[in-house]
């Protein structure tokens, strides 16, 4: 597609999702959840799909991003913008070190190992939150409520999501543009050689977790406080949920490109909700039928899929 | 990209068949999430069924009078998924796009911790019957009304039974040593909070205080503890299922404790499944069908509990007669208030002093129910007898426990 | 911390600890085994180990509401799922079999979902007991118990894992399921009907889960949700023990079930789980830390 259709594209979305909420105020929350599904199933691919390691982990950093901002909250005796603010500045930061941390030591591990490894800590986590009395144990952590008037909270929210999703795909459009996608690529595709070329491997492949973590840090203070109560397993560290949804949303739209990860946590959000609608008690039945069909025969995703069929289309 | 755009009209096109319950000329909607799915499926079951009763039961008899019209009520369902991430979505589905003015409660603290604020911001009259976290009435909400006992209520009661047996039989409480094991979720750590503050009040001192984690489906390491350190008193709650593994396993370690006090025995059907080994062991409930209340609609409790095993097949638990309740609340209201304003129905739910099959229910300041009391029964020869609240006690309590093993 | 200092002060306890240990890690070790089997032979990771395991208890369930001894319930566990293996196997998953092991993962998710919920539809979210009437046995005057189900059940878990190495290794379908895991191309050249055998191993894991899950329903609850521990113990066990290790992995399980144990009663219940998790992370850095030890990179 010419420069200028891709960027019209870009554009004519970036208005559409600007203006969505005032369109269909009462979806607000909806369209929120669906930016962070799109940052989660983005944020899983930069490791996932540039760096070719599975990560079924990166729910941590998400917890530990929404606990810190709650904590955060809690603690500082902050107005709620200022409290937010700060909880999720300090999130960010923390979920970077728990990247830079987790990092050194798991990164070493190759292929399914490291899935596996991500997967226990994921895991970990969130018994380790669910025994810590200082962050609520079991009982979880409630964040302040919003201040300010019907509606807002949601269109705050929904804004606040938003601004996270384009930042994210900025940041990792800006990214992969240069040496840093290439090189993740590179690993990718032979790490073994690209070690043999020159390329710090260890280092490419901490700064894209820590890229990955910094932007769910950010995603999981905002979410404490959207979905008004902070569980340990279920909401935080939630691996067998958002967990894997992350992997699942870049696998169906594409894994390894820009767009593919978009488009699959679009379908994948949308699909659910309707699932959950109108199959009152057989949503999660249908979920796991849709989750085989999408691994068994859209491995390569949708955008795999649309590519084999119209390659001229993607010269 | 089309892709983008093509979800949004897909969107649309959701939104504008999705208009659901819009409520008839002559129906009121009441929405209500339940856990369909997940941990609390089976606890979400009894609320729903509970809720669907007292619909059933009230449009039978006519529907409620409200200025001289006469309206039926119906229930708008959503599965929680026993999760509370599911919480906003909810509330802003229920509230904003289904149009719901009044909210029956979920199942759980932790849900409903999180709906609570949303439907305080939208002013929506929120009678939940299943969530008994203390933190819920400390917040100033003025829109949420529990029918239930508090959480931390649960278990205290068993405390005061053995503060009464250490009296009785020349005892100081306070040498009474306690263990304790609760499942790591909101309600049963809040009933544990109660249990703290009763037991830092009477002098006992806790000796074991394990939070059991929701998958596990074996405390054995607990019980050995247990077995080692022979505590006077040992209190567990973790749902249906705390109750099944404790009244199995101190079987099966043979665990000698003369006092066992757990939740939810009822829903797990501990005496009807495991007579010998549940022997002896005390039960909190909110309520029992044995006790004499009444109301209009459905006569005493056991013929309530009747009507319900008529109807759904199985035993009925005390979360099908409370959540029962949360409508009957409903229809009270609507009726003195006689209008369907919100804020109307909401000050006449604060004003209620109503008799129900689950007890009398009338709230205070906060919200709490403050006229029922929790019940504590003992599982004597098989069978639940109310051995707690002495006004309402059928039989004296069998202490110590001589289990059946 | 005092947990620790009433081990030491009553040995008995540590005894106990270790017995329990020992016989849940028994119970662990068949849908370990299978996973093992499935891992090495498909090159596949069963997410839905412990479905299988869930799936078994209902059977055992069923029998026993319908009158059949839960003992009986073993085989007749097996069987059904050896059935139900086969079946998902024909359905789904020799689409994945050769594929990406990642691919595997995510597939068999997505099935552990699909049988959880059905579970929960069909049979209620109920927990399900079982009565075996086996008493505990008393040891060192009461200080130990031992529950006879859990002894019986060790025995019979024995008894299971024993005929399946018996079964790999003297019969010809074992043969051909150990010779397609060694080189399945090979093998298609000496005539063995990889399709066949692959379907075999998948029935056999399932059947094997199936046998533990009718244990797991005489000594502990039945219920839909209680798979996923089965399936990451499984993980961790096969990761611990190294794969076509089944001697391995029978002890790694007996390691992880007393682990557990123990990390129970020293930490709390609350922190089992994590100290098992955290522990099995520790091993993986370890193992990978001790392998490239002869590497040596840049940086």
């Amino acid at each position: 597609m010419s420069r200028i259709a891709c960027g019209a594209a870009w554009g004519g979305a970036s208005l559409a999702a600007a203006v969505a909420p005032l369109l269909l105020p009462t979806w607000q929350t909806q369209l929120a959840f669906l930016w962070v599904m799109i940052v989660f199933a983005l944020t899983w691919d930069v490791l996932g799909g540039q760096a070719g390691y599975n990560s079924f982990g990166n729910v941590v950093f998400f917890g530990v991003g929404m606990y810190a901002c709650a904590v955060v909250q809690r603690d500082s005796g902050l107005g709620y913008f200022q409290g937010l603010f700060a909880g999720t500045a300090c999130g960010a930061a923390l979920a970077v070190v728990a990247a830079a941390i987790l990092g050194a030591g798991l990164l070493g591990l190759r292929g399914h190992y490291f899935a596996i490894g991500t997967l226990g800590v994921g895991i970990a986590a969130g018994e380790l939150a669910a025994g810590w009395d200082f962050i609520g144990a079991g009982g979880g952590m409630v964040p302040p409520p919003f201040p300010g008037g019907l509606g807002g909270r949601e269109r705050f929210f929904c804004y606040l999501c938003l601004s996270i999703a384009a930042l994210t795909v900025a940041l990792l459009r800006w990214l992969y543009a240069g040496r840093f996608g290439l090189a993740l690529n590179a690993i990718r595709d032979d790490e073994d050689k690209a070690e043999a070329m020159g390329l710090y491997t260890t280092r490419y492949k901490i700064t894209a977790w820590c890229v990955a973590a910094f932007l769910l840090g950010l995603t999981g203070g905002v979410f404490g406080n959207l979905a008004g109560f902070i569980d340990p397993r279920e909401v935080a560290f939630a691996g067998s949920t958002f967990g894997v949804w992350m992997v699942l949303m870049a696998i169906l739209g594409g894994k390894g490109t820009l767009l593919g990860p978009i488009i699959g946590a679009v379908i994948f959000h949308v699909t659910k909700e309707l699932f959950w609608t109108y199959l009152l008690g057989w949503q999660r039945v249908a979920l796991g039928l849709l989750v085989v069909l999408i691994v068994v025969f859209f491995p390569t995703g949708i955008l795999g899929w649309a590519r084999a069929r119209w390659p001229e289309r993607f010269a | 990209m089309a892709h983008r755009i093509a979800s949004s009209v897909a969107i649309a096109a959701v939104a504008f068949c999705a208009v659901r319950a819009e409520a008839a000329d002559d129906s009121v909607v009441l929405g209500a999430a339940v856990s369909l799915t997940g941990k609390y499926a089976v606890n979400g079951k009894n609320t729903k069924d509970g809720y669907d009763l007292a619909v059933e039961r009230i449009n039978e008899m006519g529907g409620v009078q409200i200025a001289r019209k006469t309206y039926k009520l119906s229930i708008v369902y959503y599965d929680d998924e026993s999760t509370p991430a599911r919480g906003a979505q909810l509330a802003e589905r229920l509230i904003s796009q289904d149009g719901v003015k009044f909210m029956l409660g979920a199942y759980g603290s932790g849900l409903t911790k999180a709906m609570a604020p949303i439907t305080e911001k939208y002013k929506v009259p929120h009678v939940e019957a299943n969530a008994a976290a203390r933190e819920l009435f400390t917040q100033g909400y003025r829109y949420l009304f529990a029918v239930l006992s508090t959480s931390d209520y649960y278990l205290r009661d068993a405390l005061g039974i053995a503060v009464e047996i250490a009296k009785s039989h020349g005892r100081d409480p306070a040498t009474f040593r306690i263990a304790m094991a609760f499942e790591n979720d909101p309600f049963s750590l809040d009933i544990r909070a109660g249990v703290l503050e009763d037991a830092g009040r009477y002098g006992m001192r806790v000796v074991v205080d394990d939070k059991l984690p929701p998958e596990i489906n074996d405390m054995s390491a607990t019980l050995t503890k247990v077995k080692a350190l022979r505590p006077d008193v040992l209190l567990v709650s973790g749902h249906e299922k705390g109750a099944t593994l404790v009244v199995r396993q101190t079987a099966e370690m043979k665990v000698d404790v003369p006092l066992v006090a757990t939740t939810q025995c009822d829903s797990a059907q501990i005496a009807e499944n495991m007579p010998q080994k549940a022997e002896g062991v005390l039960c909190a409930a909110q309520w029992d069908r044995h006790l004499s209340y009444r109301d209009k609609w459905f006569g005493t409790a056991e013929e309530y509990a009747q009507r319900f095993e008529r109807k759904f097949k199985y035993p009925t638990p005390y979360q099908a007669a409370e959540s029962t309740a949360a409508v009957l609340v409903y229809a009270d209201a609507f009726e003195r208030a006689g209008s369907l304003d919100p804020e109307k129905v909401r000050d006449a739910i604060a004003a209620t002093d109503l008799n129900t099959i689950f007890g009398p229910i009338k709230f205070d300041a906060t919200g709490k129910n403050v006229a029922k009391q929790m019940v504590m029964y003992q599982v004597q020869k098989g069978a639940y007898r109310v051995v707690a609240p002495a006004r309402w006690a059928e039989s004296p309590i069998e202490w110590p426990r001589k289990p059946q093993w | 911390m005092e947990n620790l200092r009433l081990l030491l002060d009553e040995p008995l306890l540590s005894l106990q600890l270790l017995l329990d240990g020992v016989l849940i890690g028994f119970v662990f070790a068949l849908p370990a085994l299978g996973m093992a089997l499935v891992w090495g032979v498909m090159g596949l990771i069963n997410v839905v180990q412990g479905e299988l395991v869930m799936l078994g208890g209902y059977v055992a369930f069923f029998l026993f509401r319908a009158g059949v001894h839960p003992l009986f319930g073993v085989p007749a566990a097996a069987l059904c799922l050896f059935v139900l293996g086969w079946a998902l196997y024909r359905a789904v998953v020799f689409r994945i079999v050769e594929r990406d092991l990642f691919i595997s993962i995510l597939a068999t998710f997505g099935l552990s979902i699909l049988l959880q919920q059905l579970a929960n539809l069909l049979f209620g979210a109920n927990l399900r007991t079982v009565e075996s009437g086996f008493g505990t046995l008393s040891l060192c005057g009461g200080a130990i118990s031992v529950y006879t189900v859990k002894l019986i059940s060790c025995a019979l878990a024995l008894a299971t894992a024993g005929a399946l190495m018996l079964f790999l290794k003297s019969s010809r379908r074992g043969q051909a399921i150990r010779a397609s895991a060694q080189n399945a191309r090979a093998a298609r050249v000496i005539g063995v009907d990889i399709d066949r055998v692959y379907a075999w191993t998948f029935a056999l894991n399932a059947a094997v889960c199936g046998a533990a899950g009718a244990l797991v329903a005489m000594i502990w609850v039945v219920h839909p949700y209680l798979g996923l521990p089965y399936t990451i113990r499984s993980f961790m066990i096969v990761i611990a023990a190294g794969l076509g290790n089944m001697a391995g992995v029978l002890i790694a399980a007996l390691g992880v079930g007393v682990a557990e144990n123990f990390a129970g009663f020293v930490l709390g219940a609350e922190y089992q789980s994590a100290f098992v998790f955290a522990l099995l992370v520790a091993f993986l850095v370890a193992r990978s830390r001790w392998l490239a030890r002869h590497r040596r990179y840049l940086a």
